[in-house]
């Protein structure tokens, strides 16, 4: 405020200004605050995280793990692979004997897929948001909120929000070796409202914690505060993948249903290529890290 | 044989002040009887030196405006002794129920526990006035000189032995009778009085100092059995209970209560008490009771018949539980419990029943408060509060240490103030862990209170898993999308999605159908036809250009699960696989 009214003055009365503003630089050159300040080719560098590991020993030599104390985000479309990805690091975390939390905005939790994936349903806490709000909030037009406690009513029925508090809930009780956040269901559009500063707030909370704080979904939307973020994509699918490596017919359908009958096709997995697309421990990645696995189904030896 | 006696002066004002501690500085006195005839039962120390006396009308006491007038409450007086009976016993294990204001407990062998006499005195003083009651402590050789020590002499006293009729000898001969401060003393009591004032016989010296056949001669062998009592001569058996395990903490409201914040003030100072109880015989809550009585006169609320509510009582409850009794039919357990649940509840009342069943036996009121807090929260009583009763089922403390490499855990307490925090935003059954039940139906699981596995139960070899291809997952669609199916030769071959019209189109690969049948010796019987089914997706494959160019046409594909319900012949899709 000082430097602002001195500025002023200095239009109308240059030569008192020329006095004020050398007194005042000289008394700036004098505080301690400025000298103490530690120069930026001086700050400790900080320590990389602990990592664990994916479950996915592809995943792990690709990006050494998931990071502890860390956020990292999973983000694909449909049938790329997310959930498999999460179901195997919470498999391997349960393995580990760490307690899982699964907050699953969209109530699209497999239990089966959970159990054929070697996840220990003891040590893991489901949490199912919204499970018929989100469908009425889709499909019905709804009128605006009348009051505040209206709003605060139809925002805490948002699974969302829902998913977002108990985030933050789980984490500030601590003790977690996972917290999993499973936004894939939940459209882009919604998982982009999400304020940053919730981000911000959950990578401070999970900071210098054990715990590794997972999110799935369609789009990044945590961005910066993201250690790890990761893209799947699908890349083969079917039985075992004798011929649906990715060359389509000549109209455009894979060529394999032509040939047998379906039921005779099983559906044995898929292949997933996962990209590296922001990891803060890599300060400078100097070209794309891809790394491809396959899935299989639940029902394969 | 040392013996210790914990006595509580104006036993019914304690009792009220220990539910209501503000109250400790200012006079009070007890009121007993029906409006308008009520008199005082009971006074303390500060309204007898204003000159209220048990048996003064409650017009007589009316004018003085510093005394606090209360009713008497039979509840807070059993909770009170109850507390009381808990403090002896968390001494000594031999303890005799002499009075309700009375405990003689046998201190043999406890010295090298707790110190000497005197150190003893101190604790049970200190740990019955951590209790909420301001007691008197005193030992002795024999149970009746350490009885009317207590009674006679304030805060602690150790009479030594073989000098018990030099300590007791200025007391006055009121200490050898009981009873005494009430509205109607004894009779023989009072006969006994009356002879000694008029023989100048003032106080227990005077009354050794008689001599001992001149006495039989004219009050018989009960006129002497009081000369040995003040001589404490008399070593008689101890008659030791064994305190039940029975913890409940009650307060009966003169206003109803509509408000849930100030009940929330109500129930921590109870259940501070009903921790301090637990705490002094070293154990935890496993389950919590919280009962209330209601003024339900507009009977707004629906009554559970008395059999379904005694069964929800003596059954244990999943996780939380809830019952609304109608007028005088409260449970059979609650009616066992506690002696003043015996009383008929008023016509127009209902009684509110929650419990807490708790993961691991705990002992933290604030914890507790914030539970019941949450809970009541998501179950309101309904109706004003007449009356509230706490009651909790004692456990054996959790004795846990930590291994110092075992993976981190969260902290029971902390967990369960979570898990409830967030069952009240989403719903008590939408948390926890899963259950798989063992049948063939989609989706057939069960959703459990969740209790973290304790560490080190079970070893998996962890490369050797790990090692292993992921799981291709199942994303569910909870509830299942409706479809409508275009069929060829039998074989589905276009799809439209009812509810989500940007996923449609010809199948372009599909793998079944796989039936399934289950439960058809039952009414909910199923069949099913599932196929999975690829679809060309508008929405998958546009994020990554590099990945999309590299695979330019699978990317681009979803897989679903279609379902045939064959009973119905609806078919609907189940899921994604992701």
């Amino acid at each position: 405020m000082s430097s602002i009214m001195v500025d002023i003055k200095a239009a109308s009365f240059p030569l008192a200004a020329h006095t004020k503003s050398t007194a005042l630089l000289k008394q700036l050159s004098g505080t301690p605050k400025l000298t103490g300040v530690t120069p930026a080719s001086r700050l400790e560098i900080r320590p990389a995280p602990d990592q664990a590991s994916s479950g996915i020993t592809q995943i792990d030599v690709l990006t050494g793990g998931l990071p502890r104390g860390c956020l990292t985000e999973i983000c694909g479309p449909d049938c790329s692979g997310r959930t498999s990805l999460l179901l195997s690091a919470l498999a391997a975390a349960t393995r580990r004997e760490e307690i899982c939390a699964l907050i699953d905005a969209s109530d699209a939790f497999h239990p089966h897929s959970a159990a054929a994936a070697g996840i220990n349903l003891e040590r893991l806490l489901w949490i199912r948001c919204g499970v018929n709000s989100l469908s009425s909030s889709l499909s019905r037009k709804r009128r605006p909120a009348t009051s505040l406690e209206e709003w605060d009513r139809r925002r805490m029925e948002d699974p969302v929000e829902q998913a977002l508090r108990a985030a933050d809930l789980l984490l500030q009780s601590n003790g977690f070796g996972m917290v999993a956040i499973d936004l894939a269901g939940t459209p882009p559009k919604m998982a982009r409202r999400i304020p940053l500063t919730s981000w911000f707030r959950f990578r401070r909370v999970v900071e210098n914690t054990p715990t590794v704080l997972l999110v799935i979904g369609e789009q990044s939307c945590a961005q910066s505060c993201a250690s790890l973020s990761l893209q799947l994509q699908k890349s083969v699918f079917g039985s075992r993948f004798p011929v649906l490596s990715g060359q389509p017919s000549s109209n455009g359908n894979p060529s394999c249903a032509e040939q047998r009958p379906s039921h005779t096709e099983l559906l044995s997995g898929m292949g997933i290529r996962a990209e590296v697309l922001h990891a803060r421990t890599e300060r400078k990645p100097v070209q794309t890290a891809t790394a491809a696995f396959h899935t299989e189904a639940a029902w394969t030896g | 044989m040392p013996f210790a006696c914990i006595f509580v002066p104006d036993f019914p004002v304690e009792a009220l002040l220990r539910a209501e501690p503000a109250l400790r500085p200012q006079a009070v006195a007890v009121l007993e009887g029906k409006p308008p005839l009520q008199k005082i039962f009971s006074v303390n120390e500060k309204a007898r030196h204003m000159g209220i006396d048990p048996g003064m009308t409650k017009i007589q006491v009316e004018p003085c405006t510093e005394l606090v007038l209360r009713p008497r409450s039979l509840l807070q007086e059993a909770a009170a002794h109850a507390a009381l009976l808990d403090c002896a016993q968390s001494f000594s294990p031999r303890i005799e129920d002499t009075a309700s204001d009375t405990v003689v407990l046998d201190l043999s062998g406890l010295e090298s526990l707790f110190g000497s006499l005197p150190k003893i005195a101190r604790a049970i003083a200190r740990r019955t006035s951590g209790l909420g009651l301001e007691a008197n402590v005193a030992t002795a050789s024999n149970p009746d000189t350490a009885l009317f020590a207590a009674r006679g002499f304030a805060s602690v006293t150790v009479v030594p032995e073989g000098k018990e009729a030099e300590h007791l000898g200025n007391l006055p001969l009121e200490v050898l009778f009981s009873g005494l401060n009430s509205p109607t003393p004894p009779a023989e009591a009072v006969h006994f009085l009356e002879t000694f004032d008029l023989w100048g016989v003032r106080n227990l010296r005077a009354l050794c100092a008689l001599p001992e056949i001149a006495l039989s001669e004219r009050l018989g062998q009960p006129g002497v059995r009081l000369q040995q009592l003040a001589r404490g001569a008399i070593a008689r058996t101890l008659v030791p209970v064994d305190a039940p395990l029975v913890f409940e903490e009650a307060m009966e409201l003169d206003h109803p209560l509509v408000l849930l914040e100030p009940l929330a003030f109500l129930l921590a100072h109870l259940l501070d008490q009903l921790c301090a109880r637990l705490a002094a015989r070293a154990l935890a809550a496993q389950e919590l009771r919280l009962q209330l009585e209601l003024d339900n006169g507009f009977h707004f609320l629906e009554d559970v018949p008395a059999e379904k509510a005694s069964q929800q009582a003596s059954k244990p409850v999943p996780a939380s539980a809830d019952a609304v009794v109608g007028p005088g039919r409260a449970p059979a357990r609650q009616q066992n419990a506690s002696r003043a649940l015996e009383a008929p509840l008023p016509k127009h009342s209902s009684t509110f029943i929650r419990s807490l069943q708790l993961p691991i036996p705990m002992l933290d009121p604030k914890v507790f408060l914030k539970l019941l807090q949450l809970d009541l929260k998501a179950h309101p009583p309904g109706a004003p509060i007449l009356k509230v009763l706490l009651s909790a089922t004692p456990a054996q403390a959790r004795t846990i240490q930590g291994g110092l490499f075992l993976p981190p855990r969260p902290e029971p307490e902390k967990l369960e103030l979570t898990l409830a925090r967030i069952a009240g935003m989403v719903g008590a059954d939408k948390v926890g862990s899963l259950h798989l039940l063992d049948s063939h139906r989609p989706d057939a699981f069960r959703m459990q209170r969740f209790v973290p596995a304790e560490p080190g139960g079970q070893k998996e070899k962890t490369d050797d898993v790990a090692s292993n291809a992921p799981v291709t997952a199942l994303r569910m669609f909870r509830p299942p999308l409706r479809a409508t199916v275009t069929l060829r030769d039998g074989k589905p071959v276009h799809v439209v999605f009812a509810k989500r019209k940007e996923l449609h189109g010809e199948i372009l690969w599909m793998a079944g159908p796989w039936r399934f049948s289950g439960d058809w010796w039952e009414q909910d019987g199923w069949a099913r036809d599932e196929w999975d089914i690829a679809i060309q997706s508008s929405v998958a494959g546009r994020q990554s250009p590099a990945l999309a160019d590299h695979l330019p046409g699978i990317s681009s594909l979803a897989l679903y699960r279609l379902v045939h319900d064959l009973l119905n012949g609806h078919w609907f899709v189940e899921g994604t696989y992701d």
